[in-house]
């Protein structure tokens, strides 16, 4: 044990550092795309709509996994598309950086059904009574429909957020350095201490996935919408 | 949408639909351009070649590596749905339980699961299965998956389980009561019929996430779908058809399965449409 933990410990930050990185700029790159396509899939010109829907009917029912390689043997690879600067750390950053990609295109399916379930959840007297007192489509966007639907939205976005976050540990499929690759590592040099492996890995996830959880779900009931 | 108005849009006067004329050629026009480039892009590196396609149109490609493959798949998530099935009644209705510690160790092992990733759970049981020579070594990396799978799928089935029980009507259970019913009669003849029945669009959605998940028995070698494509890819030399082909079949299956929960769901809805029953109970956030 002492062994062990003289080996992982001083590992275990900086792993669970790169699954954080990983997390937020996804989360970002996810949140951007995400908005976008909630706003193709209710857009008024059926076109938009319909590759809205597309996009997102493929993209969620392909496996993470096969996005990732995709992202890292496809694109990279055979396609040559590299996304880091040319310096000693590329084949590092560049592993990040595609697999950040690959996980804000995946996730970015989610949050727009999420996001566009919640605009479902404004009943259309809402809108119908903002319009009637002159309100233009933006005014009734920014003070009615979307103080409304953001709120709604708080809980399920949570539960998007920690699904990333167990997601990322897909990166270890191509070799990004973060926790889950850590945990295989350390296995290997360490094959008689597997439980106490799994669980200090387990533990460091549940800490990240719990207080997410704990922030929106208590955000999500202060806000709540009383109807 | 176009002529009736929804939360977002007004009916559009012909303004608008002028308007939304004109952004949907731009759109069109931008999209058709991004569709351009990745073409141009394949061609420039030799991906729309005749040869890097053409292994897909003999036969044993697909006896030698992509058929086993999803069978591997298949059978991994179809066996873990039942484990987790068993294992998610189990957890379901310990943490409905009146007795403290029994509903204090279901939601114990609830949250443990569905706060961790499935791979590492994978991982894990890979390698202890491997340490203590559990099962035969050819069937180590589809153990592991199963197990991760089960674990995982069985606490999310204990959620919605809970939670459909949770939405049915307080007088089901009152009159069961009143009735005379011992607890275990209520759950098996009252509450648990009508909540299966509610759970059962949540089911089919988790076996397509039973389906997707599998393939993360790539990261220790577990024939599945990915690796299969893979492994025909480097015998052949094309990785970009191989994981598009692979991705077809995959959202083909996954599509028609998550279209199946969506009419079951439909129905369900429209029949119980009296009844305060018929909570949509999925839960997909993209694990």
């Amino acid at each position: 044990m002492n062994a062990l933990w003289a080996s992982m410990g001083p590992q275990l930050w900086p792993a669970f550092w790169t699954t954080l990185k990983l997390t937020f700029f996804s989360a970002i790159g996810a949140f951007a795309w995400g908005i976008i396509l909630a706003g193709l899939r209710v857009s008024p010109a059926p076109i938009m709509r319909i590759f809205g829907t597309w996009y997102v009917n493929l993209i969620r029912n392909t496996p993470l996994t096969l996005i990732i390689l995709f992202c890292s043997v496809g694109l990279y690879q055979n396609l040559g598309i590299a996304l880091a600067p040319e310096n000693s750390n590329f084949i590092k950053n560049n592993n990040f950086w595609l697999s950040v990609l690959g996980f804000s295109l995946y996730t970015a399916t989610f949050v727009c059904e999420t996001l566009r379930s919640g605009f479902n959840t404004v009943p259309l007297g809402q809108a119908e009574a903002a319009r009637s007192l002159g309100l233009s489509f933006t005014r009734v966007l920014s003070l009615i429909v979307l103080p409304q639907a953001i709120r709604s939205v708080l809980a399920p976005m949570g539960s998007v957020l920690i699904a990333l976050v167990k997601n990322t540990s897909i990166a270890s499929a191509i070799g990004v350095a973060e926790a889950a690759l850590l945990m295989r590592s350390e296995i290997e040099l360490f094959a008689d201490q597997i439980l106490w492996i799994f669980l200090i890995i387990a533990a460091g996830y549940m800490v990240i996935t719990l207080t997410i959880g704990l922030t929106f779900g208590y955000f999500a009931k202060r806000l709540a919408v009383k109807r | 949408m176009t002529g009736s108005a929804t939360v977002m849009y007004d009916a559009p006067g012909p303004k608008a639909r002028a308007l939304h004329r004109i952004i949907a050629v731009a759109f069109a026009v931008v999209v058709g351009s991004v569709a351009a480039w990745i073409i141009w892009t394949l061609v420039a590196n030799e991906q729309l070649t005749a040869e890097k396609w053409s292994p897909f149109l003999r036969l044993n490609t697909w006896t030698t590596y992509i058929l086993p493959g999803l069978f591997g798949t298949i059978s991994a998530a179809a066996l873990s749905i039942v484990f987790a099935l068993a294992l998610g009644a189990m957890l379901g209705i310990g943490r409905l339980s009146e007795h403290r510690t029994v509903r204090w160790i279901s939601s114990a092992l609830v949250e443990f699961f569905r706060a961790i990733p499935v791979l590492i759970l994978m991982v894990f049981s890979y390698y202890l299965y491997g340490q203590q020579a559990v099962f035969p070594s050819e069937y180590l990396a589809f153990t592991a998956v199963v197990t991760g799978l089960s674990l995982y799928n069985g606490s999310v089935i204990a959620e919605i389980l809970r939670s459909g029980i949770q939405s049915l009507p307080k007088g089901q259970s009152e009159a069961a009561v009143a009735l005379g019913m011992r607890k275990s009669q209520m759950m098996r003849l009252i509450l648990l019929p009508q909540s299966i029945a509610a759970m059962l669009p949540a089911l089919i959605s988790q076996m397509v996430i039973a389906l997707k998940d599998s393939a993360l028995g790539y990261a220790f070698g577990y024939i599945e779908v990915v690796r299969s494509g893979i492994r025909s890819a480097s015998y052949y030399g094309n990785y970009l058809p191989a994981l598009v082909v692979v991705a077809v079949i995959m959202i083909v299956i996954n599509f028609a399965l998550s279209s199946l929960a969506t009419t079951v769901e439909r129905q369900l809805r429209e029949g119980w449409r009296k009844k305060s029953l018929g909570k949509d109970l999925r839960q997909d956030y993209g694990e």
